[in-house]
């Protein structure tokens, strides 16, 4: 399963999340009706929101899956942010008489190949892709957000040519087309790795917003609105798209998950991030020919990043399971 | 029923050219070069330069290399590599071992998932149920490259109990790559098939059949079961194409020689136009099989069929 | 509550010509057919227990029509379900009664027994064709099914007499249409498709839960004719479940009227209609729109019925009752005879029956 976020996968993803459509649009239209509308619609709906996030935090509170995911993302977040913090050595001081040396009290995670300490490796590795996986999800939210956002709110021509356009996107694999975007390129850093990755992260977001605009747009609220005499861009940030983001909340969460994952695949393929980056996936790569002598090269890296993808998995299913009013 | 496979089908040509101009557009139209995404680091002489210029129509206006570009895929030309071979050579020799690595993997799927779903399915809520959840949410979320090298060096180095490199050993190679390749996968068809179940199981005419003395197993077995089998098997469809190009990892880590690893290497040689022109190869399977679960959808499902 | 053209109070006495029991209580040969003792069935639910189905007590002859009459909830599809075997048992469970089938109690027999028994003896006919049919096999499949599976017939054979029996209910062109897949029928033509597939092996009993309830009214009466000729013609006995008086005004031959997961009243057809013994249903019939009443105000009972988790004490109907008094708020009153085969629940039955 290595293209994750392609055509079916990010249907199933689309159709696990879809139904919170249904929740935000109940939410929107409890507190449109009669004359409370239009004061609600003054404050942006703000109102009714303080009502559901409260629930949604109280319930989290008391998940497992969220305790877990929300702890360690933050421990990698502070990781990738501060290194310091967890290491003073430098990862590129290196000395190539350590090469390969198995891990001791000295050196937790041992040496690598050209004899670095591999602990403050593998430590400084999280930035890479901490900042890939917010900069992708983020990336695609935005591109998703506008498309979907214009799409359900105008309708007619306009929609049927993004969901073209949408259908299109759906057919690359995310894994191959960002292999195609980044072949071209001699210098390869976080921010095309991140654009590569982006431009096919768009899509699910991008139905996810406008199911939930379109669910919203013919709203009492929303109406009430515009008799106050608010634009249509007014009316859509301010009032129709803070409704729409919960689901778009979860699938991002578990997508940041998947895009940690891609990104370490191309690096080890050779086709991401490149030396002197330090990346889960290039240590990963550079220790496929030691498996049977020094295991302990794929080990590390290895699990820092299954665990940083499995939190933010965890994370995503624990909102999603917050904010689906079936098991409310 | 021929009329709906004529609409897909009429469906699907506009998103296969709008798939095709992605491509193109993705290799030819961003700001890299595109002389170096063909040739690499390999410094070359302005003669070679102004041939590669000629041969790929780098020097036309963009509408016209897209025109000639999708004039000679739809010759089956994919382009040369630097040794001269056509692209298309290259993936005619190497399509078998994907295609039994994708079919070996899409067998190891759907019979794991489907027995490990319509067990969590049967027994809901249950210890089996459980587990099935845990284990298919783990399996998920482990990124392919950990599994594949867990699976090769615990089963493969450590148990030795199958080969980790090379297609040397008959089918008995394919066995580590195809369970790594279709483990998330396998995980999806699990859950998928239990939701499905389950559901089936509360719609009313598991009720009438049960009404009508009809034994537990084939209530289950048999109505049940078949309509919940819809849409697993749609997706087992459509992930033949996804494994298909999904392989470029698991070939990569068990050096098989098939179509994900001449891309893997490929893209370590940078040879520009053989990874284009299998990647470009890739998307059109891709497309293909969707098309094809489309179609599948309504030979299982007669309510479509009549539309 | 109705959609009776007719109103009830002048529909004809049924004939005697169809044999077996007028009023309850006094059988025509030994035992009765189906006779449910004392049964109660309960949910365990989230929300505390459900009482779905508390002491209910009927019984059905060969060749007669029970209607079990009541609104949505009063536990009427639970009795039924209970009777037929095909109850989830976690959730619901059935905490004391027999059913009696020829004598025997289904309730104590091995597992095995009583399914043979389904489809064969006692067979169901649910609301919603739509659903209740299988969609992704052919109707002639779904009917054949019961002839290879109980009597292991051959394929060819069965789809045989599936056609004649589609053909036997009324269906037209019953030979092509055997192929043919239940979206592609109309709601009428699959009420039919599962009336036959449950008259298929002769059964002794119909079980026939709102049959025509999601159906047009044209619809309906086409369809209960049905059910009668097929009646007249294989003698078997009919529980017609529903909430529709002008339903049961013209099929049905007795009565039971529940109400909050009990009995209150039963009793022939013409006598329960023209003289009701208990409150609720004399509230029903009064609230009936008349033909010859037109013009005046309707009287509906006022309230609504009690959730089953929250029964009231005493007599479940006295909240709403215009005779209560200071013991039905306490007591429950009885099933008892009140008048000849007749019963009622109350405690001043004989007043209602007065006046």
């Amino acid at each position: 399963m290595s293209s994750p976020t392609s055509g079916r996968g990010a249907e199933r993803d689309d159709q696990d999340a879809a139904p919170q459509a249904g929740a935000s649009s109940s939410t929107g239209v409890s507190t449109g009706s009669g004359s409370g509308a239009a004061v609600v619609a003054a404050s942006g709906g703000a109102v009714d929101q303080a009502g559901l996030w409260g629930d949604v935090w109280r319930q989290l509170r008391r998940s497992p899956q969220f305790l877990f995911g929300a702890t360690v993302v933050a421990v990698f977040v502070v990781m990738a942010a501060v290194p310091q913090l967890f290491t003073r050595t430098d990862p590129r001081a290196c000395n190539l008489a350590r090469s390969r040396q198995q891990p001791s009290s000295e050196a937790w995670f041992g040496y690598d190949v050209q004899g670095c300490d591999y602990y403050a490796n593998v430590i400084y590795g999280a930035r890479a892709s901490i900042s890939i996986g917010l900069l992708v999800v983020l990336g695609g939210l935005l591109i998703g957000l506008t498309l979907g956002a214009v799409a359900g709110y105008r309708g007619g021509w306009i929609d049927i040519l993004i969901a073209r356009v949408t259908d299109v996107f759906f057919g690359l694999p995310l894994i191959l087309g960002a292999i195609l975007v980044l072949q071209a390129f001699t210098s390869r850093g976080i921010l095309l790795v991140s654009f590569a990755l982006a431009i096919l992260s768009w899509m699910v977001p991008m139905r996810l917003v406008r199911s939930s605009v379109v669910a919203l747009r013919d709203s009492d609220y929303v109406l009430a609105a515009r008799a106050l005499g608010a634009n249509d861009r007014r009316i859509v940030l301010r009032h129709v798209l803070p409704n729409s983001l919960a689901p778009v909340l979860v699938y991002s969460t578990i997508s940041i998950g998947v895009v940690i994952s891609a990104e370490a695949a191309l690096s080890f393929l050779g086709i991401g991030l490149q030396l002197p980056a330090i990346s889960w996936g290039l240590m990963i790569g550079n220790a496929q020919n030691f498996l049977r002598t020094s295991p302990f090269l794929l080990w590390f890296p290895g699990a820092f990043l299954t665990l940083t993808v499995l939190a933010f998995i965890s994370l995503g299913d624990a909102l999603r399971d917050a904010l689906d009013p079936k098991l409310r | 029923m021929a009329r709906y496979i004529a609409r897909r089908l009429l469906l699907a040509i506009p998103v296969l050219l709008g798939a095709s101009f992605i491509v193109f557009a993705l290799v030819y139209a961003l700001p890299g070069d595109p002389i170096r995404a063909l040739s690499g680091d390999r410094p070359l002489s302005p003669a070679v330069q102004a041939e590669l210029r000629d041969r790929y129509n780098l020097d036309d206006p963009l509408v016209v290399q897209y025109g000639k570009y999708v004039g000679n895929l739809v010759q089956g030309d994919l382009g040369i590599d630097f040794r001269g071979r056509p692209v298309s050579d290259t993936i005619g020799q190497r399509l078998p071992v994907t295609t039994k690595l994708a079919a070996t993997a899409l067998v190891i799927e759907a019979v794991a998932g489907l027995a490990a779903g319509v067990l969590a399915g049967i027994r809901r809520n249950g210890y089996l149920d459980n587990l099935v959840l845990v284990s298919t949410t783990m399996l998920v979320a482990i990124p392919v490259l950990v599994i594949g090298f867990t699976v090769q060096y615990y089963v493969g180095v450590r148990l030795g109990w199958f080969p980790i490199s090379g297609i040397t050993a008959g089918w008995q190679s394919y066995v580590l790559p195809g369970f790594v390749l279709a483990a998330g996968s396998l995980a999806y068809v699990a859950r998928l098939m239990r939701t499905s179940l389950v559901e089936s199981m509360r719609n009313d005419y598991v009720r009438t059949a049960r009404a009508k003395g009809l034994p537990e197993r084939t209530v289950i077995g048999k109505h049940a079961v078949r309509n919940s089998l819809i849409p697993v098997v749609t997706f087992l469809g459509a992930d033949f194409g996804t494994l298909m190009s999904g392989a470029i990892i698991t070939e990569g880590i068990f050096n098989l020689p098939g179509l994900g690893g001449a891309v893997f290497t490929a893209v370590r040689q940078q040879e520009g136009a053989l990874v284009v022109g299998i990647t470009t190869f890739f998307v059109f399977v891709y497309i293909f099989f969707n098309l094809l679960v489309d179609v599948l959808y309504a030979a299982l499902d007669p309510r479509i069929r009549y539309e | 509550m109705t959609s009776a053209p007719s109103p009830p109070a002048t529909s004809t006495p049924r004939a005697t010509s169809r044999g077996g029991a007028f009023d309850d209580g006094q059988p025509v040969q030994g035992q009765h057919l189906l006779q449910v003792d004392h049964l109660s069935v309960e949910f365990a639910t989230d929300a505390g227990t459900v009482h779905a189905v508390r002491d209910v007590s009927w019984h059905l002859d060969a060749g007669e029509t029970l209607a079990v009459l009541g609104e949505s909830g009063s536990g009427k599809s639970v009795s039924a379900q209970a009777v037929m075997g095909i109850l989830d048992v976690p959730p619901a469970r059935i905490t004391s009664g027999a059913i009696r089938f020829q004598g025997r109690d289904l309730l104590s027999m091995p597992v095995d027994e009583q399914r043979a028994l389904r489809g064969e003896q006692i067979a169901m006919v649910f609301q919603d064709a739509l659903s209740s049919l299988n969609p992704v096999f052919t109707v002639g499949a779904q009917i054949a099914e019961m002839y290879r599976v109980h009597r292991g017939t051959s394929k060819r054979e069965a789809m045989g007499m599936a056609a004649e029996l589609m053909d036997r209910v009324n269906i037209p062109s019953a030979r092509d249409r055997v192929k043919d897949y239940p979206h592609q029928f109309s709601g009428g033509m699959r009420q039919r498709v599962m009336i036959a597939m449950a008259l298929a092996l002769d059964p002794a009993v119909l079980i026939a839960d709102e049959p025509t309830t999601a159906l047009d009214v044209t619809v309906q009466a086409q369809i209960m004719d049905l059910l009668l000729d097929l009646q007249r013609q294989n003698g078997m006995g009919i529980v017609l479940i529903t909430h529709d008086l002008g339903v049961v005004a013209e099929v049905a031959d007795r009565i039971a009227v529940m109400y909050a997961g009990s009995i209150v009243e039963t009793g022939g057809i013409e006598q329960v209609f023209t003289r009701p013994a208990h409150p609720y249903t004399d509230g029903l019939m009064s609230s009936v729109p008349r033909v010859d009443q037109i013009g005046s105000r309707l009287s509906p009972i006022l309230g609504s019925p009690p959730s089953l988790s929250a029964i009231p004490p005493g007599c479940s109907f006295h909240p709403r009752c215009p005779r209560a008094e200071a013991v039905c708020a306490v007591e429950a009153p009885a099933l008892r005879e009140v008048a000849g085969g007749r019963r009622s629940a109350c405690h001043f039955a004989e007043d209602v029956l007065g006046g």
